[in-house]
């Protein structure tokens, strides 16, 4: 395509100002509708993922069934139900559960924080082990979370959910180095965690986590049950394996017989993760196909224009032919004003598809992503090439005297 | 005079052997050319006459490659066009056909000098050669003040001179008009008429179509097409030298600038 056909092409739209507009709207749509709901799509995905993945992408929960399903097993009162310090060890045992990675004991305890005159009712403080940072993909905004050493030393330190932030000190303020009370029991700030918004059923912001040592010591006292286990599988290929061996090993510990149901549940984060990303997969082909038809529905515009024009210009057609235009020329004359129409409608749908790409849309953050913008654009330059050489063929198959007498 | 490229010696630089022309073969089929024959030397201005329906515009049409014969040989410099294919046929018009049209046939929105670089465009001539090119034939017929005007604010004579420019541009052998004075005020009748002459005066042949005799009057060689058939075929000057009733409107030197763009 030389400067020169692209000169006459760029002339040819200017000739038709509102008319060209038009066309090139219908594919700029079309470009910013392909941006934008994939982008949506991606946005939705990701909120997905980000959900799930909060619970750390290879967790895997143990609960009391009591907490689990809510109601209790009803007759008989004879066994404790409870996970304890051995069902933990057991776990930890590679013999017994060789696609376990970690395993950290969980206690829950609700209260009231206080600091300075400010008084709060906390969600949860939850206590743990060190490793639980990683099961849980535990982000610390500010500071640090607590170490091995803070578990050995039983050190009175904690990590701290943006919501108590803000209610105890107020938005934007750095707590790290203050020491709060929970419950009577001085703990210092040592970190702030990334925020990591509502779960649906609770906000994951309102929490204190403080080495398990310290809440045994401190809070809940000598006890041998936990509100829950944590535990990370090996890898991301292990975790059914890990949900089988925690099933067999806590059916040992618990002294379950064969038939009987389990008095806990195993609760895996990743069975959900695939489902969500499943569901949402789905919704991005989706929203991919209207996109995909709107911008065909564009190219289908530009044909139209096209062959409108090539109709007005038959007789420049033969004027060109007669001065010794080949048909390659009349045809490359009439493909570069195609695409060069569908190639400016990309790219302003483009620059459209990314900026409205940045507002959040029905409370999803659509996530523009370059190589979308890529195709899409590169898309409908296609579509001018497919949609264009058409009327350019039946402009080019013209003869000259045909062209020349058409009124 | 200088040598005209793609002319041989000998052969007629144009000629039409028992052409015959029908179009819509079949059971409507109209019979417009019924075997002309005629052979154009280098250098003749020849004025083809007839009435509407006559023929002559398909007769020209044929001489300017833009229609094929159904039967007869059409020859160009001994070259028999019907062996030529459609993007040779484009070089033919391109290198040695120039066309002028009654209606002018400018392209719309495309300045006087764009119009007249295009056939310069479809030729391959760079930019630089081109501009001095088209600007060198606008100025041979007195337009070099118009060059960046659209063709809808030139008059209708303005707009023939311009056309006039973009056929001899190439600098080709032969210049075709298809009554180019037909759509045209006595004046500028007489301004293109002059430019004709001078074109064949510098060794162009000319092959114009009009119903006028006094544009005829201009012409070396006078044939008339009636019902398809040539009916009478004149001469009134000699094939080389100047035409009949050369007129000098303005007192250029069309010589001169005729041989900058050859």
């Amino acid at each position: 395509m030389t400067p020169d056909s692209l000169r006459v092409a760029l002339r040819g739209i200017l000739a038709n100002r509102m008319r060209s507009t038009l066309t090139m709207l219908g594919i700029l749509i079309g470009t910013a509708a392909v941006i934008l709901l994939v982008a949506v799509g991606a946005g939705i995905s990701n909120q997905v993922q980000g959900q799930i993945g909060k619970l750390g992408t290879n967790a895997v929960y143990v609960l009391n069934e009591k907490n689990a399903g809510g109601q209790d097993r009803g007759g008989t009162n004879a066994r404790q139900i409870k996970l304890t310090r051995a069902d933990v060890k057991a776990l930890s045992d590679p013999g017994r559960a060789p696609s376990v990675k970690i395993v950290s004991p969980i206690t829950s305890t609700a209260g009231t924080v206080t600091w300075g005159g400010t008084t709060y009712s906390l969600g949860s403080f939850i206590g743990a082990e060190p490793v639980f940072g990683e099961i849980r993909n535990i982000r610390v905004q500010k500071g640090r979370w607590f170490n091995d050493g803070d578990q050995a030393g039983r050190a009175k330190v904690a990590a701290i959910g943006l919501t108590v932030v803000d209610h105890i000190f107020g938005k934007g303020v750095n707590p790290v180095g203050q020491t709060i009370q929970f419950n009577q029991v001085p703990f210092q700030i040592v970190g702030v965690l990334d925020r990591r918004g509502s779960n649906g059923l609770q906000d994951q912001d309102d929490v204190i986590f403080a080495p398990m040592s310290t809440v045994i010591d401190n809070v809940v006292g000598p006890i041998d049950s936990f509100t829950a286990i944590g535990v990370q599988a090996v890898s991301q290929n292990r975790i059914t394996a890990a949900v089988t061996e925690i099933n067999t090993t806590l059916r040992q510990t618990h002294n379950i017989r064969a038939g009987d149901p389990p008095d806990f549940k195993v609760f895996n984060a990743a069975d959900l993760l695939a489902a969500g990303k499943a569901t949402a997969r789905s919704f991005r082909t989706l929203l991919a196909i209207v996109a995909g038809i709107t911008l065909l529905i564009g190219g289908i515009g530009v044909m139209n224009i096209m062959l409108v024009t090539v109709t007005e210009r038959t007789r420049e057609i033969g004027i060109r032919k007669s001065l010794g235009a080949f048909t390659s020329d009349i045809m490359l004359q009439f493909l570069a004003e195609a695409v060069l129409l569908a190639g400016l409608g990309g790219v302003l749908g483009s620059v459209t598809g990314v900026l409205l790409g940045q507002l959040r849309i029905a409370a999803v953050q659509p996530i523009v992503s370059p190589g979308t913008v890529g195709l899409s654009f590169g898309v409908s330059v296609l579509i001018g090439v497919f949609f264009g050489a058409y009327p350019a063929s039946r402009a080019a198959a013209l003869t000259p005297i045909e062209a020349l007498r058409y009124e | 005079m200088e040598a005209v490229p793609g002319v041989g010696g000998d052969s007629p630089v144009l000629l039409l052997d028992d052409v015959h022309k029908i179009y819509n073969p079949g059971p409507l089929q109209v019979h417009v050319l019924k075997g002309v024959s005629m052979a154009v030397e280098q250098g003749d201005y020849v004025a083809i006459m007839g009435h509407s329906g006559s023929g002559k515009s398909t007769m020209l049409n044929i001489l300017g490659c833009l229609d094929i014969p159904t039967a007869g040989r059409y020859l160009i410099s001994g070259v028999d066009v019907s062996e030529l294919d459609q993007n040779q046929l484009a070089e033919v018009r391109n290198r040695y056909l120039g066309f002028v049209y009654q209606s002018f046939n400018l392209v719309k929105r495309t300045s006087a000098q764009a119009n007249v670089e295009l056939p310069l465009v479809y030729a391959g001539v760079p930019k630089a050669e081109r501009r001095r090119r088209a600007l060198t034939a606008l100025g041979l017929v007195g337009l070099g003040e118009r060059t960046h005007h659209m063709p809808n604010e030139l008059s209708g004579g303005q707009q023939q001179r311009v056309a006039i420019a973009r056929a001899i541009v190439t600098g080709p052998s032969v210049v075709l008009g298809d009554e180019p004075t037909g759509n045209l005020d006595p004046t500028s009748t007489a301004e293109v008429l002059q430019i004709f002459g001078q074109l064949n005066a510098a060794g162009r042949t000319v092959v114009l179509i009009t119903h006028e005799t006094e544009v005829a009057d201009h012409a070396k060689r006078v044939v008339v097409l009636t019902d398809g058939r040539i009916s009478s075929d004149v001469r009134n000057a000699p094939v080389q030298g100047e035409p009949p009733n050369l007129i000098d409107l303005t007192g250029a030197e069309p010589r001169e600038a005729e041989e900058a763009i050859a």
